[in-house]
């Protein structure tokens, strides 16, 4: 497999990034795929490692090295299926995902890592391309149905799965679209909306259904749904915002960094003729002309940046609680293959705006009732639990518009979880242990309102696996028995033992120290 | 007589498992009448065989000796007591009888009764006299009452022949009444046997009436046994009633099924219905030998001359070679139709009382030497030197040859030449036309079209047959790509296949088992003129009877058959072959219990297919579909199998499969090892066409062309399956069960694989058939796009088989020795944590063991510290070439640290490394591996050690050899293995100088006097009886054993032995345990278990199951950063571990401190569990089985019905017996002559003073030169002293190893003849054989040195004057040898130094040379077919060649006085011309690059060359 020994002749080619001067003037994907020719020689440089610590490091287990090959080899039609079996939405984890599999490459030890975010992409677009990703519509159905609440990659993926063993879905979602943060947080330049919709088509094709601007609790009671369906999966993500606790916090102009990003990426869709709802009057958060601080140097916290950029900000400015990265990325606390802890990315700043490492914020001044400064102090320390002030560092940022982008706490309590009476864990997340069986019988919960904040790949792994379940204790189908006995591990009374999967299905992520729960890093 | 029997089968020791070897030996007189001489001097030979011969623990108690000898008329006449008939008219019956009165007065009666009812007179009963000052004290214990029964012969009997026949039937008859209370060593009118659990010397003292001069006979058979065992057995002695073996035959388990599954057809006319009697002709629970011996006799009581017989069991090479005679193929190529060969290495000497001879294994792997005296005596024997006649009285003296009969005719008095022999057998009848007549080939029968039940679409049929992605990638694509089997790295270190949830398919239950120690393994490839993978099909005739019909069979090139050839068989259309097809599916209704329905079905179809005269039956699963479930191919096969064995028809029908099944090498091993002629893998020929269709193999290959390849690469795999064990024909592979079973219910084994070993019981028939149902539902009711399962058995996937190895537990190792915060010993017990609580419970034995802690554990700070227990680890054998130079010195720098052993592995070690570093670090391994290669084995190397390791198998591969390809081979690396770099370096699979035990007794003594001061270790790997073979090494007289387990790591090695050959070490360990405690052996002998050893508990579990010591591999790599890439054998280990790569190697990041801290982890975690034991030291931990049991609490449904109580079981020995080491080792060293050579060379080792000793020498006096060598290089370092400083002039018959080790600086000038090995690792000694002045002999035609003559040869010269035997100067490195002739495979594996041979050579001259160059004098331009070309070229002599030739010519003259020699320099312009040199390409082509290079690097900046 690969090219024996092409690592070392080949160096990684990463996406062709467009000129930031001229990206930061639109809304389009930043980034683009490499010529076929050269992704078939970054595949070449996959050395098919008789552990493969990429695939484990996947969330989703994507059997990397056997699409490395298939690229290199020329084979683009069987390396769809081969991603397909493992991944539904690889056109999402290809552009977004932080790629633990890079990190866990063998190759990352010394030397870059394969490009295989990039090749992943490249294999589904190559498909849909051409015309190899077509509807896969159940030959039968089960005539048992499952509502799944919530349409981010979790719900996508549990009803994705649910449908091709059967079940008859119905995705509910509150928002006027479907995918939750992947269409209302990731802005177009890293996740164009036409990718999703492309999507949604197929799944619509294979017989999901999907009711829009149904928030479960106020448009339909959970009473009903239960009623309606056979089960019903919990999908509704972790939204509940961590905040800042500072003097200050009360001022006008100080906004959560998501609702920024909902307005940012409905003003997009709005300019591209894309349903989309509307600001309520007066609460417009605008960039332009503005000095904006972002609190919180992960994802959301870039994609702040880069939409105050796009929107005309005179200033945009970071302040990230954590020290600056070593040049390899990776600090002493995540050594190889676990991915680190913080993204380096940094595709915002290129276009404009800077990042103040070790920085903590201590309080906000304002005139009349609007924030104009934020005041800050530098701390030393790697981790939340142990930040210690660094005497005399005190100093002010000028500010017009501060966005709080330091994570999420758990799901929404208000609503569903309580009208469905369901258990929480002590991080508030609703508890399912390892079953993805909620307290309620016929209830489930996957992705982040299980887990707590987490990457979008986990949110698809989570569905699949919460579809497996599902699917076996609606009475399943003979050919699925492998399939659940890998979900559940077929030894009894002893737990499953990878890496971080455990902890994982156990539902027992700690926030600020696994890799799928850093701040910022909502998707 | 139950003290005459070894002990009963208990916990895992067997008796079956016995092996034995053997010194063997003959005496004929060629003219005039009997006498007494004969006896003397075959006693005498005996006694100079002593030494092939052991004793146990017992050293008074040898493992037997005996003789058989012509019944002397006047002896009995004078001691019967009564009026005898005259000769030829009574025979004796030697009766082993109980010492109890009252069982032995009821045998006594049973014998007297069955001798009138067969209508024969008793004559007399005569007590044997015996000497009990000549036995044993165990043996004496359990020796039986030896009596005589004297039989007259019934009137009616037309001749002796008839009269013979009729003492057969008695004894059979008596035999089988009696039961294990009696044995008959002999009885008959010809011979006579006597022998015992005696030593050698014993033998004569014990039976005074082997001193009787009125004891006469013209011929003795004498024999001294090396058992692995020491158990009392007095039957077990040879000869037996026709033969003396020294060997083993491996395909024994086939070839008694055969034997029985012949017997309903059996019909003599000779016999008549008495034939019924003697049935059945095997006896239950013989040895090889008498199993062997039991169908000789039968062959030639039936009417076969005895040649016939021998000949026929027997037979030489004879395929693809021209220079058999027309008639004597046939004569083969007919036999082949009638009987099985009984394959394995063995000198059988044979007599019916008028001939007496002997033969050798085709592949000629057993000494044999003899010598005609003037006097008229003839003496044959397993070494030469046994004769005391003087020089001048030896006409004419010669060896045993591969597959030549030595035989000597007392009635004509002479010797007959093996090619008369031949010639007047094959011409009784004319076989060869019968054969030609009657045999058909596949390819000649018409083609047809195909007739398949039904169409699937491939993925619903892959899927049934449980296929996966890395079949179709990792195995097919692989040999259809490149005509041969993947070659794949590192250990296996998957579920076993009873703990696997994968529905791993019937094959993986079963491992290879190889041949390591007792017997050798072929090398398949470079010995190819052995092998066969010719098979054939069709209904099997009376084996007693000859008639043209007997060749009516179908014959096959190969066993793989593809989709149109099978079509030719199922619808043959011939007057005699008949083909009908089983299928082999049951309906998916009947749920699990269709299968044993089905199964039990089509045993009956077959028998009635066979009744209605099909003798083709083909087992079908071509009717696999949605509503039909296939049973698995392999469980069909043995069930139908013995299911006719049973019913007494096996033979009358060939069987052949047509299976979706198999696609790896190892199924079909199996199919074939349980009884499959031939197999149609259709489902593999589909994949493989879906692979080329779909563009995933080479594009230029097609179809055609891949299923060619595929097809070639089985059959390598195959004939290299076979030769792990010696075996060298598919034809006697067939049948033969090679196999144990690991995790196969008792049931199931005893009903359908009868006779596989099989100890740890496991699943059964339900869980099969749920599996199988399993599979087939992943196939069905849905189809079409359905990826198939991912595999993850060669590569670890997330949804694939288990490994312990996976990315958790690396990861988690890795970072324990990393952590610098203090967090290491918490990571390392998630990592022990990991392991041994979860992915070894779901992979491997112990993880099914359970630890009997205390209730409260006794304080930590009361168990041995530590620093103590590290000291008993050790590295694995990893090579420098595996590994890389810094890996590896790494290592060793670790270990030296703990006061622990690390190991070279094979290729030698850099001087250097012998000296301390500035840090008073030091790199030097304490452990020197000696590997069949013996690539850079010096006695340098050899004194620089703590622990001499022979390497006998390896966990990845047991049974197979190694190579190392030549793109690792760099300058560093050539330099330290003393070859060329670029040039790709072979080990070949056998130690050329152990083909038995006592060969290893040899070796093993060879390295005491390489290195007086080392332990002597032996590498074994696990299967069953690899305890007896252990025991066997304890009385070789080694310090260590090591039992490596299956799962054994490995730089390069065939993919399927990495999975299936060997077994988990747990139940080799607690095997060797058992039998070495049942041995009273324990005490000697220090035991080491490795194989995937990882964690404390690991350690603790195998101490438990008695282990001394504990060896790593793959961890400690693992603690240096090695991944798992399992990419060793291409060079490109991206973290510069596996590699020679100098780029990759700059990425090596691993340290010392790395693995001193994780073998510290594991002490501590082992410290831990020993407190919890209650168990305060190491020693006493070591065998306590009490305090494992199975784990209750690991309730997997398919373990369920593993039992480890056999692994469990405390042998009966006293509580007190050593369960450890406890005694220094057994002194041998004393008597070996170099001791007086060391004083006499005093003053040259002191102050390199030259000087000339003078000294006789015998047979008895072995590794000459051996400890003189080790002192000179223990004094001078590598390069010895200056030529000629010691000179020593021999006289006399040398033992094995003469001049062993010599090293630079001694000169052996020896007028005599030296036995085998001799220069054996030659070291820049000067060594000359030649006659002594006097010889009667010309030397030219005489063998003058013996078998594998410097072997591992590293500098040096040698001059032989005379001929020499086989494997002349193999592997042979750097020495300069002359020789007058050589026998089969001269200059075998060669990598450097030249060879000139000036007489004739045997076949396969040149396998596997790769370096070196050898001249020979063709003088009738023969040569050409004796020289196997695949390395090397044949020219004619250079001008710059021919001036080095005639030097060395010229100092053989000198040396030698060789009259050869002189002629050829008389007229040397002529004799130039008749030498062919020898070239391997790559060696040229290396020379040819290394003086291009040299000639660039004559600029002045050119770098050093490398050291």
């Amino acid at each position: 497999m690969g090219q024996l020994g092409g690592f070392l002749k080949i160096h990684r080619v990463g996406f062709d990034k467009r000129d930031p001067e001229q990206r930061v003037r639109d809304y389009d994907q930043y980034f683009s795929l490499q010529p076929e020719e050269e992704l078939r020689k970054q595949g070449a440089r996959c050395m098919d490692c008789g552990i493969p610590f990429c695939h484990e490091g996947c969330p989703l287990g994507n059997l990397i090295p056997d699409w490395n090959d298939l690229v290199y080899r020329d084979k683009w039609q069987d390396a769809i299926v081969q991603l397909h079996a493992t991944n539904n939405f690889p056109e999402f984890t290809g552009r977004i995902c932080p790629a633990p599999c890079e990190s866990a490459c063998v190759l990352a030890i010394n030397d870059d890592p394969v490009a295989i975010e990039q090749i992943e992409m490249a294999i589904v677009e190559k498909a849909f391309e051409e015309g190899w990703i077509v509807p896969e519509p159940p030959d039968r159905r089960t005539g048992k149905t499952v509502g799944v609440i919530g349409s981010g990659p979790a719900g996508l993926a549990v009803a994705a799965e649910l449908n091709r063993c059967g079940h008859t879905v119905t995705v509910y979602e509150r928002d006027e679209g479907p995918g939750g943060l992947l269409r209302f947080g990731v802005p177009d330049a890293k996740l164009p909306k036409v990718v999703i919709d492309r999507r949604i088509a197929l799944l619509e094709a294979e017989g999901v259904r999907f009711e829009y601007r149904v928030d479960v609790g106020r448009d339909v009671t959970a009473a009903e749904l239960r009623e309606r369906h056979d089960a019903l999966v919990v999908a509704i993500g972790s939204r509940l915002h961590r905040d800042v606790e500072a003097p200050g916090r009360e001022l006008g102009g100080i906004h959560f960094a998501m609702d920024y990003l909902y307005q940012r990426n409905r003003w997009v869709a709005a300019q591209e003729g894309r349903p989309s709802r509307a600001p309520e009057p007066g609460s417009e958060i605008v960039a332009a002309g503005k000095r904006v601080v972002v609190i919180g140097g992960g994802d959301t916290g870039m994609d702040c940046i880069s939409n105050a950029n796009r929107e005309g900000a005179v200033e945009a400015t970071i302040l990230d609680v954590y020290q600056e990265l070593p040049p390899s990325g990776r600090d002493a606390r995540t050594p190889w293959p676990l991915p680190p802890k913080r993204t380096a990315t940094t595709y915002a700043l290129e276009e404009g705006g800077a990042r103040w490492w070790g920085t903590e914020v201590t309080g906000f001044a304002g005139v009349e009732g609007r924030v104009a400064e934020v005041h800050a102090r530098r701390v030393t320390g790697t981790s939340s639990r142990d930040l210690q002030p660094v005497a005399g560092s005190e100093f002010s940022v000028p500010a017009d518009l501060v966005l709080v982008a330091i994570g999420f706490s758990h799901p929404e309590h208000d609503g569903l979880v309580t009208a469905l009476g369901l258990d929480l864990d002590p991080r508030g997340n609703v508890r399912t242990r390892q079953t993805y069986r909620a307290s309620e019988a016929g209830v489930y919960a996957c992705g982040d309102a299980r887990v707590g904040q987490s990457l979008v790949v986990t949110a698809i792994a989570e569905g699949r696996r919460c579809a497996r379940i599902v699917n076996r204790d609606l009475g399943g189908s003979p050919m699925d028995a492998d399939r659940e006995q890998l979900a559940i591990g077929a030894w009894s009374g002893v737990e499953d033992h990878t890496l971080r999967h455990e902890a994982e299905a156990a539902g027992n992520v700690r926030l600020g120290d696994d890799f799928f729960s850093g701040p910022g890093g909502t998707i | 007589m139950d003290t005459n029997k070894p002990p009963q089968a208990a916990g895992l020791y067997h008796p079956e498992n016995e092996h034995d070897a053997c010194g063997v030996a003959f005496v004929a007189k060629l003219t005039d009448g009997p006498d007494h001489g004969v006896i003397d001097r075959a006693l005498y030979a005996l006694e100079n065989l002593e030494h092939r011969g052991a004793a146990g623990a017992d050293p008074t108690t040898g493992d037997g000796a005996g003789i058989l000898l012509q019944l002397p008329d006047e002896f009995f006449r004078a001691v019967a007591g009564v009026e005898l008939p005259p000769a030829g008219r009574y025979g004796v019956g030697v009766c082993f009888l109980p010492t109890e009165e009252g069982a032995q007065a009821r045998l006594v009666a049973l014998i007297e009764r069955t001798i009138a009812e067969e209508g024969q007179r008793v004559l007399a009963w005569r007590d044997v006299p015996v000497d009990d000052a000549h036995v044993g004290i165990v043996a004496g214990r359990s020796a039986p009452c030896i009596r005589q029964v004297l039989i007259g012969a019934a009137e009616e009997l037309p001749d002796q022949d008839a009269f013979e026949r009729r003492l057969y039937v008695i004894r059979r008859l008596i035999e089988k009444a009696a039961g294990e209370q009696l044995a008959i060593p002999s009885c008959s009118s010809r011979t006579i046997a006597y022998k015992g659990m005696l030593t050698a010397p014993q033998l004569s003292g014990y039976f005074p009436d082997l001193k009787d001069e009125r004891f006469t006979t013209r011929l003795a058979l004498v024999h001294s046994r090396f058992s692995t065992n020491t158990f009392p057995s007095w039957e077990l002695a040879h000869p037996y009633r026709t033969i003396a073996h020294n060997g083993e035959i491996n395909t024994l388990r086939g070839n008694v099924n055969w034997m029985r599954a012949r017997e309903s057809q059996l019909a003599s006319e000779l016999f008549g219905e008495d034939l019924g009697k003697v049935m059945p002709v095997v006896k239950q629970g013989g040895s090889d030998s008498a199993t062997f011996d039991n169908v000789l006799e039968l062959l030639v009581l039936a009417g076969r001359p005895i040649t016939h017989a021998v000949m026929m069991m027997v037979p030489e090479a004879y395929r693809d070679r021209t220079d058999v005679p027309p008639a004597v193929r046939g004569f083969y190529d007919y036999h082949a139709c009638v009987m099985e060969p009984w394959d394995g290495p063995a000198v059988v000497a044979f007599t019916d009382g008028r001939q007496v001879g002997a033969t050798l294994d085709r592949n000629g792997l057993r000494p044999g030497r003899w010598v005609q005296t003037s006097d008229g005596y003839v003496v044959l024997a397993s070494e030469t030197g046994v004769t005391k006649a003087a020089p001048s009285e030896i006409v004419r003296k010669g060896r045993l040859q591969p597959g030549k009969i030595f035989l000597v005719d007392l009635e004509q008095g002479r010797i007959v030449e093996d090619e008369e022999v031949k010639a007047r057998v094959a011409a009784q009848r004319p076989y060869a036309e019968w054969y030609a007549e009657r045999v058909v080939h596949l390819d000649d029968l018409p083609e047809r079209a195909p007739r398949a039940p039904r169409v699937e679409p491939l993925r619903s049929k892959q899927l049934a047959f449980g296929y996966s992605q890395e079949d179709l990638r990792m195995v097919i694509a692989p040999m259809a790509a490149n005509g041969e089997e993947p070659t794949a790295s590192m250990g296996n270190d998957h579920a076993l296949a009873v703990l696997s949830d994968r529905q791993p398919p019937l094959f993986a239950y079963f491992k290879q088992l190889f041949a390591q120690v007792t017997n050798p393994p072929i090398d398949p490839i470079r010995e190819s003129v052995v092998m066969s993978l010719a098979t054939s099909v069709g209904g099997s005739l009376n084996l007693l009877a000859e008639s043209p019909a007997h060749a009516h069979q179908l014959f096959m090139r190969q066993p793989i058959l593809r989709n149109q050839e099978l079509e030719k068989l199922r619808q043959v259309s011939h007057d005699v072959f008949h083909a009908a097809t089983i299928d082999l599916t049951w309906p998916i209704e009947m749920g699990t219990d269709g299968m044993e329905w089905r199964l039990e079905a089509i045993c009956a179809e077959a028998s009635q297919w066979v009744e209605r005269g099909a003798n083709i039956l083909i087992l079908s699963d071509r009717n696999v579909g949605a509503e039909r479930v296939g049973i698995p191919s392999l469980l069909a096969v043995a069930a139908i199998h013995h299911h006719l064995v049973r019913a007494g028809t096996r033979l009358r029908c060939g069987l052949v499969i047509e299976t979706g099944e198999p696609r790896e090498i190892h199924h079909m091993a199996t199919l074939i090892g349980y009884g499959a002629a031939a197999i149609n893998p259709y489902l593999m020929f589909e994949s493989l066409d879906e692979l080329t269709d779909r563009g995933l193999l080479p594009i230029d290959l097609d179809r055609e062309t891949a299923e060619q390849r595929i097809v070639k690469a089985i059959g390598k795999g195959l004939l290299k399956t076979f030769s792990k064990m010696g075996i060298s024909t598919i034809q006697s592979y067939c049948g033969a069960q090679i196999f144990e079973a690991v995790g196969l219910a008792p049931e199931l084994i005893e009903r359908h694989f009868t006779g596989t070993a099989s100890r740890i019981g496991g699943i059964g028939m339900d869980v099969l058939a749920k599996e199988a149902l399993e599979r087939h539902l992943r196939a069905y009711p849905r189809t079409g796009r359905e990826v198939l399962p991912v595999g993850g058995v060669l590569q670890w996937r997330r949804d694939g088989e288990v490994h312990i190895w996976n990315p958790d537990t690396i990861a988690l190792l890795q970072q324990s020795v990393r952590a610098q915060n203090g967090d290491g010993p918490q990571t390392y017990a998630e990592f022990s944590r990991a392991v041994n609580e979860d992915s070894a419970r779901k992979a491997s034995l112990r993880g099914l063991m359970r630890l009997r802690t205390l209730p409260e554990p006794i304080p930590l700070e009361q168990v041995e510290p530590a620093e103590e227990i590290v000291k008993r680890f050790s590295t694995g054998a990893m090579s420098l070439g595996a590994i890389s130079r810094e890996s590896h010195e790494t290592l060793a720098i670790a270990m030296n640290r703990l006061g622990a052993k690390s190991n070279t592995g094979e290729g030698g070690e850099d001087p250097s490394r012998y000296e301390a570093d500035s840090n008073g670090d030091l790199r030097r391994s304490s452990i020197k591996q000696i590997a069949s290669g013996r690539f850079g084995v010096t006695p340098h190397y050899l004194v620089n050690a703590d622990r001499l390791q022979i390497k006998m198998a390896q966990g990845a591969k047991p049974g197979e050899g190694g190579q190392l390809p030549g793109h690792k081979v760099d300058d560093y690396i050539a330099w330290l293995r003393n070859s060329t770099a670029g040039v790709g370096l072979i080990s070949p699979p056998p130690h050329h100088d152990i083909y038995s035990i006592e060969d290893l007794k040899q070796l093993i003594y060879d390295l005491r006097c390489a290195n007086p001061r080392a332990e002597v270790s032996v590498k074994l790997v696990s299967e069953v009886g690899v305890g007896t073979v252990a025991a066997g090494v304890a009385k070789a007289n080694a310090d260590h054993v090591v039992i490596s387990g299956h799962d054994g790591g490995t730089g390069a090695s065939p993919q399927s032995s990495i999975q299936a050959a060997g077994i988990p070490w747990e139940i080799g360990l607690a095997e060797t345990q058992q039998t070495l405690l049942l041995n009273d052996l324990r005490s000697r002998i220090t035991v080491e278990a490795d194989g995937q050893m990882k964690t404390g508990r690991d350690v603790v579990i195998a101490a438990l199951l008695g282990a001394d010591e504990i060896g790593f591999s793959t961890a400690p790599l693992i603690a240096m950063g090695c991944i798992m890439m399992r990419v060793c054998h291409l060079n490109t280990c991206p973290v510069g571990i596996a590699t020679q790569d100098p780029e990759l190697r700059k990425r090596f990041e691993g340290t010392p401190e790395h693995v001193v801290k994780y073998l510290f982890f594991v002490a501590e975690e082992a410290r831990e569990l020993m407190a919890a034991l209650g168990v305060r030291s190491f020693d006493e931990l070591i065998g306590r089985t009490d305090l494992l049991e199975l784990d209750a609490a690991i309730d997997h449904w398919k373990a369920r019905g593993v039992d480890l109580s056999s692994v469990f079981t405390m042998p009966d020995v006293p509580r007190d017996a050593p369960r450890h080491r406890t005694r220094p080792p057994e002194p041998v060293l004393e008597d070996a002559l170099d001791w007086e050579l060391i004083r006499q060379a005093e003053p040259a080792l002191d102050r390199a003073e030259p000087m000339r000793i003078a000294s006789t020498v015998r047979n008895v006096n072995r590794t000459v030169g051996g400890l003189l060598s080790s002192e000179i290089a223990r004094r001078y370092g590598p390069d010895g002293m200056p030529a000629d400083t010691i000179a020593v002039d021999f006289d006399g018959s040398a033992g094995q190893s003469f001049g062993a080790w010599l090293m630079h600086g001694v000169t052996f000038t020896l007028s005599g003849e030296t036995n085998d090995y001799a220069g054996k690792g030659l070291a820049g000694g000067l060594l000359t054989v030649r006659p002594p002045e006097d010889a009667g002999f010309a030397a030219e035609e005489n063998v003058i040195v013996g078998n594998t003559v410097l072997y591992g040869a590293t500098a040096g010269r040698a001059f032989f004057r005379g001929l020499a035997g086989e494997r002349f100067a193999v592997r042979n490195s750097g020495a300069v040898a002359v020789v007058e002739g050589v026998g089969d495979h001269g200059c075998e594996y060669m990598t450097g130094g030249r060879v000139v041979v000036l007489g004739p050579t045997g076949r396969n001259f040149a396998a596997g040379m790769s370096g070196g160059v050898a001249y020979v004098y063709d003088e009738h331009r023969t040569f050409a077919s004796c020289c196997n070309v695949e390395l090397v070229e044949l020219e004619a002599l250079s001008e710059h060649d021919e001036a080095e030739l005639r030097d060395l010519v010229a100092e053989h003259a000198q040396r030698t006085g060789s009259p050869v020699a002189r002629r050829l320099l008389e007229d040397w312009e002529a004799a130039a011309r008749a030498f062919v040199t020898v070239m391997p390409r790559d060696y040229r082509r290396a020379l040819e690059e290394r003086a291009a290079a040299e000639a660039a690097a004559a600029q002045p900046t050119a770098e050093p060359a490398g050291a």
